[in-house]
C-alpha cells in the first residue's frame, strides 16, 4: 500500500494524535502526517472533519475517519492481520472500552483542571480528584494485564493506547505542581507499565520530551492570560 | 445460554438504548428496576466506578456504559447487527453513534438549569440537532439503513425524551421547518414495532419529569 494512501492529520503535542499514530506502528502501517499549525487550521481538516474541526483525523484511501477513539477501532478492523489491538474475548473487549470511556469522560478531564483550578484549595482537591482515578486506574491495570506488562496482556492494546498517550502530559503536570502523582503509594503497577509503554518502539519515536511540551504549555497558558486585544 | 440480566430505571433513554438492543436481537432477558433515588447494594457492587444504570450482566459477569454495552451485545450476538460490514462505514457509524451520546447531554443540561446556563443549553443541543440534520445519510429511514442501528439507538432520547424535555422547560427546538430529516426519522423510529413496544408513557414520563424538576429547584 503507498504510503500515500494513509495520512494522519495532527500536532505533535497532543496526546489524541498520539493514539492513531502508535496504532499505525504496532501494525507497521506507513502513513503520511500532515501536521497542523497551532493556532490555525489547515482547509483539509475544515474538509475532513466538519462536525468538530479537531485532529487527529486519519484519512484512507481518501475517506476520512476521525474521534481518536474510533480511529483506533478502525485501524484494528482494517488492518485485521496486522497484531490485534483489542482483545479477542468480548467481555475483554468490554472491558478495555469501559476503561477508555473513563479516561476520556473523567480521568483527562481532571487532568486538565488542575491547570485550572482556582486557589491552593481547589488545586488541592483536582489533584486528589486525578490520584484517586490513577488509583482506580492501577486497579483496571491488575484486572486486564493478568500479571502481563500491558493491559492488553503480552502486546500494547486499545487501553495502553488509551492511556499511555498522556504520560507527556502527566508529567508535565508533576512538574508544575512539583508533586509526583504516577507514585508507587498511589500506582504501583502504573509506574512500571508506564516505564515499558514509553520506551516501547511503538510509542518511542510520538512521545514528546517533557521539556518541549512544558515550553508548549507555558506558550498556552500565556496565550490564554493575555489581556483580549 | 448463560444468564442475561439488566438493571434499568424506566425513565432513563440509556436503559431504554440496552431494552431496545436486546428486543431487536430477540434475546431473552430478565429486567430489575432500579429506584435511582435508593440504589440498590447490587447496582453499587456491580458499578462502583459510576453508581449508573444501565447496568448489564451477562453468566453474572457486569458490563457498564450503555455504549459499552450495545459493542458488547453486538459482539456475543451478532444476529441482526446494529452496525455495518464494512470497516469505514463501522467508523462512521461509531462517530455519530459518539455524537449523539456525547451531546444528547445537552437536553439534560437544559432539564437542569435556568436562566444563562440553560440558554447555553439549549444553543448546545440546537447545534447538536443542526449538525445532525445536515449530515443526515441520504434517502436512508434509518441512520443505520432499512433497519435500525447502534446511532438510531443512541438517538433514542432525542426522538422520545426530548419533546418532554422541550415541554417541561418552555421551549420549542424540534422545529419541523429547520429539521425535516430528523422529524421524519423521529416519527419513523417511534412507529417502528419494537421500538413502539418499548418506550415509556410519555404522560408518567412529563409527570415524572416535572416533578423531578420542581425538586431541583426547590432545594436551598
Amino acid at each position: 500500500m503507498a504510503k500515500s494512501d494513509v495520512k494522519v492529520l495532527g500536532a505533535w503535542p497532543s496526546p489524541f494524535v498520539m493514539r492513531p499514530r502508535i496504532a499505525l506502528n504496532l501494525k507497521s502501517v506507513e502513513y503520511e502526517f500532515l501536521e497542523e499549525t497551532v493556532g490555525s487550521k489547515s482547509q483539509l481538516l475544515l474538509q475532513s472533519n466538519p462536525v468538530y474541526k479537531k485532529i487527529p483525523v486519519l484519512i484512507h484511501h481518501g475517506k476520512p475517519v476521525c474521534e481518536s477513539l474510533v480511529i483506533v477501532q478502525y485501524i484494528d478492523e482494517a488492518w485485521a492481520s496486522g497484531t490485534p489491538l483489542l482483545p479477542s474475548d468480548p467481555y475483554d473487549r468490554a472491558m478495555a472500552r469501559f476503561w477508555a470511556a473513563y479516561i476520556d469522560d473523567k480521568w483527562f478531564p481532571s487532568l486538565s483542571a488542575i491547570a485550572k483550578a482556582q486557589g491552593e484549595e481547589g488545586k488541592e482537591a483536582a489533584i486528589a480528584q486525578v490520584a484517586e482515578g490513577l488509583a482506580l486506574l492501577d486497579d483496571a491495570f491488575a484486572k486486564c494485564s493478568k500479571g502481563k506488562p500491558f493491559f492488553g496482556g503480552d502486546k500494547i492494546g486499545y487501553l495502553d493506547i488509551a492511556l499511555g498517550c498522556f504520560l507527556g502530559w502527566l508529567k508535565v503536570t508533576e512538574k508544575m505542581t512539583n508533586l509526583k502523582l504516577l507514585d508507587e503509594m498511589i500506582a504501583p503497577n502504573l509506574v512500571g507499565w508506564s516505564e515499558r509503554f514509553c520506551s516501547h518502539s511503538a510509542v518511542k519515536g510520538l512521545m514528546p520530551e517533557t521539556h518541549k511540551l512544558m515550553e508548549f504549555a507555558k506558550m498556552l497558558q500565556a496565550k490564554f492570560k493575555a489581556p483580549p486585544s | 445460554m448463560e444468564e442475561v440480566k439488566l438493571h434499568g430505571a424506566w425513565p432513563s433513554p440509556f436503559s431504554y438504548r440496552i431494552i431496545w438492543a436486546l428486543q431487536l436481537k430477540g434475546i431473552p432477558y430478565e429486567y430489575v428496576e432500579e429506584d435511582l433515588s435508593n440504589k440498590s447494594s447490587l447496582l453499587l457492587q456491580y458499578n462502583p466506578v459510576h453508581r449508573k444504570i444501565p447496568v448489564f450482566l451477562h453468566g453474572g459477569k457486569p458490563v457498564c456504559e450503555s455504549m459499552v454495552i450495545l459493542e458488547y451485545i453486538e459482539e456475543v450476538w451478532p444476529n441482526n447487527p446494529l452496525l455495518p460490514n464494512d470497516p469505514n462505514e463501522r467508523a462512521v457509524a461509531r462517530f455519530w453513534a459518539k455524537f449523539a451520546d456525547d451531546k444528547g447531554l445537552s437536553m439534560w443540561k437544559m432539564f437542569r438549569t435556568e436562566g444563562n446556563e440553560q440558554e447555553k443549553a439549549r444553543t448546545e443541543c440546537q447545534e447538536m440537532l443542526r449538525q445532525l440534520e445536515e449530515h443526515w445519510p441520504a434517502g436512508k429511514k434509518f441512520f443505520g439503513g432499512g433497519s435500525i442501528g447502534m446511532v438510531d439507538i443512541a438517538l433514542g432520547g432525542v426522538a422520545h425524551w426530548l419533546p418532554v424535555i422541550e415541554e417541561i422547560v418552555g421551549v420549542n427546538i424540534l422545529d419541523p421547518l429547520a429539521f425535516p430529516k430528523l422529524l421524519k426519522w423521529i416519527y419513523n423510529f417511534k412507529e417502528e414495532p419494537i421500538i413502539k413496544q418499548n418506550l415509556p408513557d410519555q404522560n408518567e414520563m412529563f409527570l415524572f419529569l416535572k416533578k423531578q424538576r420542581e425538586i431541583l429547584f426547590l432545594s436551598p
